[in-house]
């Protein structure tokens, strides 16, 4: 048995520490949440249908009040685009949390902090996952809102991939924390990851301007990354202008914030291990 | 430039070294001053009742957690601060950890595979699905599956990456005999054929008979005993590891070794 163990071995695995190692687990990992979504067409129904709903009820909200008001009917696509954006922000927050919850679901997250897949390449796998997910919501929502209300999202150009660059990071830096406090407390925690985006719905200023807000609110709102996606969106639908700086100021809040939700992941993670509550995960 | 041979042996770290161990869950220490070094290529069996320190012990040896005082060392890596060094030549087994159970049995393989950087991937899931008799089941969704089916994808997921080092919980746990005795060989003959070590935590104390070179057996945190199962038998006076086991746990150690 000894001189088994002794025995020159060739190893049936890869050098670990290249970085065409890192994109292998990376690639493994986003692979296992691409056969969940298609195995399951409620699956992949579910990503579609909440949105598909919002665009239609903000859609005709916006049809009515520009036969109403002469500012709607000006401001044509501002709802619509609105509504758009933040769906945005919220699928891919979610699009984020849910894969990592379905880790917990299956009772699979012990195999996965077993296997050599490094926390940054667990994030790396998230974020690649909610785009996939954005992109699964996102196209027919889009098509939805140019065939039935005439808002054609790619019209905004530049201006769209900025917004959108914006509003992923955040949800990303929303996802890290949110799956750091369940990580930390489990599944008891699991609703502060479905519901964490909602509280930026008002603060974030997604239908009306920063103004509206009271003047103690108006700090806090500029200091959210998004409230300046929104801005940005009522200046171009409005105005007909791109206001780079806005979207300057968005991104530099948002590396902050993504330092901040990394850093809380990593910490969240390492308390786990401390506590011992990675193994016992659940309620 | 050739190394002198004593330095080449020391080049080489044991698959496991414990020193001092220890746990506190806020003021309950799991797991309370655990030393031993494990010989490679050896099947050790971590025995104990319920809260006896062994999945605490499994979990700090996989770096799942983190020690309050001492050291866990595997394959030469500290698992505390250092364990993605070597995480790919280990693995580890329990049927209390599921794999994905929407995913079929091959998909579930195959992302293993590449988390584990395995090469030649396809061969290899083809071959270890031979092995284990999952041909027929790898386009079934694993949730789908037996428990007995389940139990076999589970360890032919722990022997993708053929482990130097291997962590089994349980593995034959809710087993109808005649696969639990199946599944003992396939791992037995694993261990053997690759000089595998292997640390087994079970209840079926005629597994650990069967499979284990050592045991160690903890009980409030400690270790209580450490011997072959052969000689452990004997020291307590018993025909079997079961008896020492549930006189231990309904006696306490100092009672036996005084009794004649």
């Amino acid at each position: 048995m000894t001189e088994a163990a002794s025995a020159p071995r060739s190893s049936p695995v890869r050098e670990q520490t290249t970085a065409a190692a890192s994109a292998g687990r990376i690639l493994g990992l986003v692979l296992r949440y691409w056969y969940v979504i298609r195995s399951s067409w409620p699956r992949a129904a579910e990503l579609i249908y909440w949105p598909l709903v919002q665009m239609l009820m903000w859609g005709f909200l916006q049809s009515y009040l520009a036969q109403t008001s002469s500012f709607a009917a000006k401001a044509a696509g501002l709802f619509i685009g609105a509504v758009l954006l933040w769906d945005v922000l919220v699928r891919s927050q979610l699009g984020f949390s849910v894969a990592f919850l379905e880790e917990i679901w299956s009772r699979n997250l012990g195999h996965l902090m077993m296997s050599p897949l490094r926390p940054a390449e667990f994030i790396a796998a998230l974020v690649a996952v909610s785009l996939i997910k954005l992109l699964v919501a996102m196209v027919p929502v889009a098509l939805l809102a140019y065939f039935f209300f005439g808002f054609n999202v790619l019209s905004l150009g530049f201006a769209f991939a900025a917004f959108f660059a914006n509003l992923v990071i955040m949800s990303w830096s929303l996802g890290l924390i949110s799956t750091g406090v369940v990580l930390r407390w489990g599944l008891g925690a699991e609703s502060f990851a479905w519901l964490i985006v909602f509280v930026f719905l008002p603060i974030c200023c997604v239908y009306y301007p920063v103004a509206t807000l009271p003047g103690w609110l108006q700090p806090v709102a500029l200091a959210l990354p998004p409230t300046y996606v929104f801005e940005g969106l009522r200046a171009i639908v409005l105005e007909g202008a791109f206001v780079g700086h806005l979207m300057v100021k968005a991104l530099a809040l948002n590396v902050v914030y993504f330092l901040v939700g990394f850093a809380a992941f990593a910490f969240f993670l390492r308390s786990a291990r401390i506590h011992g509550t990675l193994v016992q995960m659940g309620e | 430039m050739q190394k002198p041979m004593s330095q080449e042996k020391r080049a080489v770290p044991p698959p496991v070294a414990v020193r001092q161990l220890r746990k506190v869950y806020k003021e309950v220490a799991a797991v309370d001053g655990v030393s031993f070094t494990l010989q490679s290529g050896a099947i050790t069996a971590l025995l104990g009742g319920n809260g006896a320190g062994k999945t605490t012990t499994i979990c700090m040896l996989m770096g799942l957690v983190i020690p309050t005082s001492g050291e866990a060392r595997v394959l030469g890596a500290d698992m505390a601060r250092e364990r993605h060094k070597v995480l790919h030549r280990i693995n580890f087994e329990s049927p209390y950890v599921d794999v994905p159970m929407r995913l079929t049995v091959r998909q579930n393989l195959e992302v293993f595979a590449r988390l584990y950087g395995v090469r030649d991937r396809k061969e290899r899931i083809a071959d270890i699905a031979e092995g284990f008799k999952l041909v027929e089941l790898l386009d079934r969704p694993y949730g789908k599956l037996s428990a007995g089916q389940k139990t076999r994808v589970s360890i032919a997921k722990a022997l993708l990456n053929e482990p130097e080092l291997l962590m089994l919980d349980e593995p034959t746990a809710s087993l109808d005999p005649d696969t639990a005795d199946w599944v003992r060989s396939k791992l037995e003959l694993y261990c053997r054929g690759h000089g595998a070590t292997v640390v087994l935590a079970s209840h079926n104390m005629a597994e650990v008979e069967r499979l284990a070179d050592r045991v160690i057996m903890l009980e409030k945190g400690r270790i209580v005993a450490d011997e072959t199962p052969a000689e452990l038998i004997k020291r307590f006076g018993r025909t079997n590891l079961e008896e020492v086991f549930l006189a231990i746990a309904r006696r306490g150690t100092e009672d036996i070794e005084r009794a004649p």
